[in-house]
């Protein structure tokens, strides 16, 4: 395992309410799985992947939970190219052009 | 539920029980009134944190387009509220810079809002700008760690603007992290549905109405909100009739999600929109007291007039003629009231104007690309076609024609007979005196005849 050093910026996962701790009106699917919660912030002692540990967050919160990732990434995106814009794209410029979407 | 009461009254620093008048009515103007956040007021706070003002476009290509299509003389002329241009990029900066205002003027460290929308970076944001600490609690991923794309990228806003954001799963157990977090801090409940949050949109009514005036000498015949919460609504309409507009017709217009369910875990990923749609538009019209305060400030169905549906991939689809045709590029949810406004158009006089009253910021998630591509990674059968066959948390069909963009009716009728109903669940409506009937008469937006009518109509 690698060793996370303390200071690191991270990510911890934590589980707020178990299976059998969920409200009463949500919906079965749902009710199968645990409440969990992620936060970010400074790692206090040195941590492994999966160890619960201490972060202090950037407002200086500490919060407990299981180290989930170090310098966590955002990884979203624009997506890869979705082809159907390009085709809805030149419609509506042919279809101001000529009045047909086809261009014609 | 009393240790609940009494955390919120701390975080909200404001007892309800004064605007009380029976068990099921309060004096809503007066609650309107609490602060003294008069509209010139608030204009003053929203211009120091340099909010408001944003520019109107008119949308000359679009409506070009609509009279292409449209009857002869029909097709009016259609104008935009570039609401993206607020320093977090929508017009919840408005209500954030009046919410951050109110607690740090009662002394509080900071605010606390449980928002998964544009709301959060306004908060943050806001709580950046006016020097006190923000924590944003939002609902972002489901049991398998997947975030909606758009929700992840306002977390990474909030998280920009050096505020602490809690991500949660799926349900809406998400309060109870709320409370306990207002409890622990003691900061302000930044809630969307505080009267000076509310008030604090009125002056995108108002600044509407008077660019419209300035730039054509009329008052604006319709204009359409992208109705969620239904404080953007209730905010604007508001506006509206305090800038002397009040023949203008006010429509409601949400993305129809019917059918997907908001607490589901499995669904939650099925959905490319997480705001602007009838999950939350429906719900919030016909009991907005399901709120995170006592008491709703915005209660959509005092001033809605109209309320249509229209499908993701239309909105989509505007989206992108929005950036093709007129140079903007726009986040595809506040863009919802764009696609209801073109069927509506076609609908009025030359003449005439109908004005758009939001746009929001785009960027990484939160852009057309990113959710299309994010729906199909998810199975959503994503096709050019006819939009009205498409099926939430199915399909998206991208119209492939403008002439298909159209709005569903939801009735008027149905909205207030399901309000009916949940104050009929709470209340017994043998007991009710006048001011219980005259409350019900403001809340619809009706008469009494018309409300006892709804009852028996649905009793049928």
């Amino acid at each position: 395992m690698v060793t996370v050093p303390k200071g690191s910026y991270v990510e911890i996962t934590k589980e707020v309410l178990s299976q059998n701790q969920r409200a009463p009106q949500i919906p079965e699917d749902t009710k199968k799985t645990p409440l969990m919660m992620k936060v970010k912030g400074f790692l206090l002692e040195d941590g492994e992947i999966g160890e619960t540990v201490k972060i202090k967050t950037v407002l200086g919160r500490e919060q407990e939970g299981s180290l989930t990732s170090d310098n966590p990434r955002y990884s979203h995106d624009f997506g890869d190219i979705v082809p159907e814009i390009f085709k809805v794209r030149d419609s509506i410029k042919n279809f101001m052009k000529t009045g047909d979407c086809d261009g014609q | 539920m009393d240790r609940k009461n009494q955390i919120m009254k701390k975080a909200i620093g404001m007892d309800y029980s004064q605007f009380q008048l029976t068990d099921l009515a309060f004096d809503y103007e007066n609650m309107m009134s609490y602060g003294g956040y008069t509209i010139e007021k608030i204009r003053e706070i929203q211009k120091e944190q340099g909010v408001g003002n944003t520019p109107l476009y008119e949308l000359k290509n679009i409506t070009k387009l609509v009279r292409k299509l449209a009857p002869k003389g029909k097709g009016a002329r259609i104008f935009l509220k570039d609401e993206a241009s607020n320093p977090s990029g929508s017009f919840k900066a408005r209500r954030a810079a009046i919410s951050v205002y109110h607690a740090k003027q009662n002394g509080y460290k900071g605010v606390i809002a449980a928002t998964s929308g544009n709301y959060g970076a306004a908060v943050a944001s806001q709580a950046a700008m006016q020097g006190i600490e923000s924590i944003i609690v939002q609902e972002a991923f489901d049991s398998k760690g997947v975030y909606q794309p758009e929700i992840m990228e306002k977390g990474r806003a909030c998280e920009a603007y050096g505020s602490e954001v809690l991500q949660l799963s799926v349900g809406p157990e998400l309060f109870y992290v709320f409370l306990r977090t207002l409890e622990e801090t003691g900061y302000f409940n930044a809630s969307l549905y505080t009267p000076f949050g509310i008030a604090g949109i009125e002056t995108l009514g108002l600044e509407l109405a008077e660019q419209v005036y300035e730039r054509t000498g009329q008052k604006p015949h319709r204009v359409v909100v992208t109705h969620a919460g239904g404080g953007n609504l209730t905010g604007t309409a508001r506006g509206l009739i305090k800038a002397g507009c009040k023949e203008t017709q006010i429509i409601g217009a949400s993305i129809d999600l019917q059918g997907l369910h908001m607490a589901s875990d499995h669904d939650f990923n099925k959905k490319s929109f997480t705001t602007g749609h009838t999950g939350f538009g429906v719900p919030f019209a016909t009991w907005p007291d399901r709120a995170d305060v006592p008491k709703n400030a915005a209660r959509p169905l005092r001033y809605m007039d109209r309320y249509v549906t229209i499908t993701q991939g239309e909105a989509f689809y505007v989206t992108e003629m929005l950036a093709v045709l007129e140079g903007l590029e726009r986040g595809p949810a506040g863009n919802t009231s764009l696609a209801a406004a073109i069927p509506l158009a076609m609908e009025m006089d030359e003449d005439q104007i109908i004005v758009v009253q939001e746009t929001e910021y785009t960027g990484a998630g939160k852009h057309l690309n990113a959710q299309l591509a994010f729906a199909k990674e998810n199975g959503i059968n994503v096709y050019v076609g006819n939009p009205k066959e498409s099926i939430p948390g199915k399909s998206i069909v991208l119209p492939e024609h403008p002439s298909q963009l159209s709005v569903t009716e939801f009735p008027m009728d149905k909205l207030k007979r399901t309000y009916l109903k949940n104050v009929q669940s709470q209340f017994d409506i043998e007991k009710f005196n006048d001011t219980d009937w005259e409350f019900l008469a403001q809340e619809l937006n009706t008469c009494e005849e018309k409300i006892k009518e709804l009852l028996i109509g649905r009793e049928r």
